[in-house]
């Protein structure tokens, strides 16, 4: 339910730019997310499939879905290290002054147009 | 063959909502129109708190009510009884969150010429509405202490974006495992500017000091 409201949006900003550089069709998308982006991967894609029928440009398009790895920084340590292995306790010292630094993110990096 | 060409974005998914959701906070602005996000799980008691809260404060300010479900109007209904507050329900079509264009479809519907205060009743759900921006001018969170004072941990990202964090039925704390202490510190962990007020939407416990906040905020809103 909740990868499908993305798509949405990811298909309504690519189907814009499609119109707006007057391309005939997309072929591929690239989209880069963060491992800790709440976002699942096979429902997304399968969201994904089912919009894309009903769209103008990208019928045909191929997607890419990148998962990028989410660090942490600790405050006490001034080192960052990987938030899914750890979690929001710093692996050195075992404090818990961390913050996420990246892995929220939900990019889209490139179309393929023709 | 046809010459393919890549066009490079590398621009957020959330970057046209939040666009869409800074223009209607202006928009808003301008019209000296406060709009909250209130955002619980179901069975938090929003609409319960909501009725509560209306009734300390519709007298001082004219307040809208925009209740968001996936289906039914069975909370517009139940507001509008108990308050008499201009309230209409908007159904999200099967989506788990609001987003600033629907918030606008919204505002536009109920007519916020003559109001000065709009609570925007979220869909029930702790994931998803804290993902979208509204276009709220303040996001609210209602924890119920049923739900376990260990929800900070778990979805934080909902706790972090809250300007306000209220702890409903607070009469039950007796029959739950529920620390209140702990939760603060959880929900300050990951929020140290969150405003925290326990309340009991049933007992009306707590419900003044709900009241005076958002008058407050109401009148800062006003004049800044």
């Amino acid at each position: 339910m909740h990868e499908l409201g993305i798509v949405v949006h990811v298909i309504k900003q690519i189907e814009e730019l499609a119109k707006e550089n007057k391309v005939n069709k997309v072929v591929e998308l690239t989209l880069e997310v963060g491992e800790v982006s709440g976002v699942v991967k096979e429902y997304f894609i399968d969201a994904f499939e089912w919009s894309k029928k009903k769209t103008e440009y990208m019928k045909e398009c191929k997607l890419n879905f990148v998962m990028t790895k989410a660090f942490s920084y600790c405050e006490d340590c001034k080192e960052t290290y990987p938030t899914v292995e750890f979690g929001k306790t710093c692996p050195k010292c075992g404090g818990a002054h961390t913050y996420l630094v990246t892995g929220r993110d939900f990019m889209i990096k490139d179309v393929k147009v023709v | 063959m046809e010459q393919v060409r890549t066009i490079l974005l590398h621009r957020s998914v959330y970057a046209d909502n939040d666009k869409e959701a800074d223009l209607l906070r202006a928009y808003l602005k301008d019209r000296g129109v406060f709009v909250v996000n209130l955002m619980s799980s179901p069975g938090a008691g929003k609409t319960t708190t909501l009725t509560a809260l209306i009734s300390k404060i519709k007298d001082k300010v004219r307040v809208g009510v925009m209740e968001a479900d996936i289906d039914s109007d069975v909370d517009a209904i139940r507001i509008a009884e108990r308050t008499g507050v201009k309230s209409i329900q908007l159904h999200t079509g099967g989506m788990c969150h609001l987003d600033a264009g629907m918030t606008k479809t919204g505002l536009d519907e109920i007519d916020i010429s003559n109001l000065d205060i709009v609570f925007l009743e979220n869909v029930g759900n702790l994931v998803c509405p804290a993902e979208f921006d509204t276009g709220a001018s303040l996001d609210v969170m209602i924890l119920s202490v049923p739900e376990g004072d260990d929800k900070p941990l778990k979805y934080p990202l909902v706790f972090e974006k809250s300007d306000l964090v209220i702890i409903n039925k607070i009469d039950a704390l007796k029959y739950f495992n529920f620390d209140l202490e702990k939760c603060i510190s959880y929900i300050k962990a990951r929020n140290k500017n969150a405003t925290i007020i326990p309340v009991s939407a049933k007992t009306g416990e707590g419900i003044d000091e709900v009241a005076k906040y958002f008058l407050k905020k109401i009148v800062d809103f006003k004049e800044c």
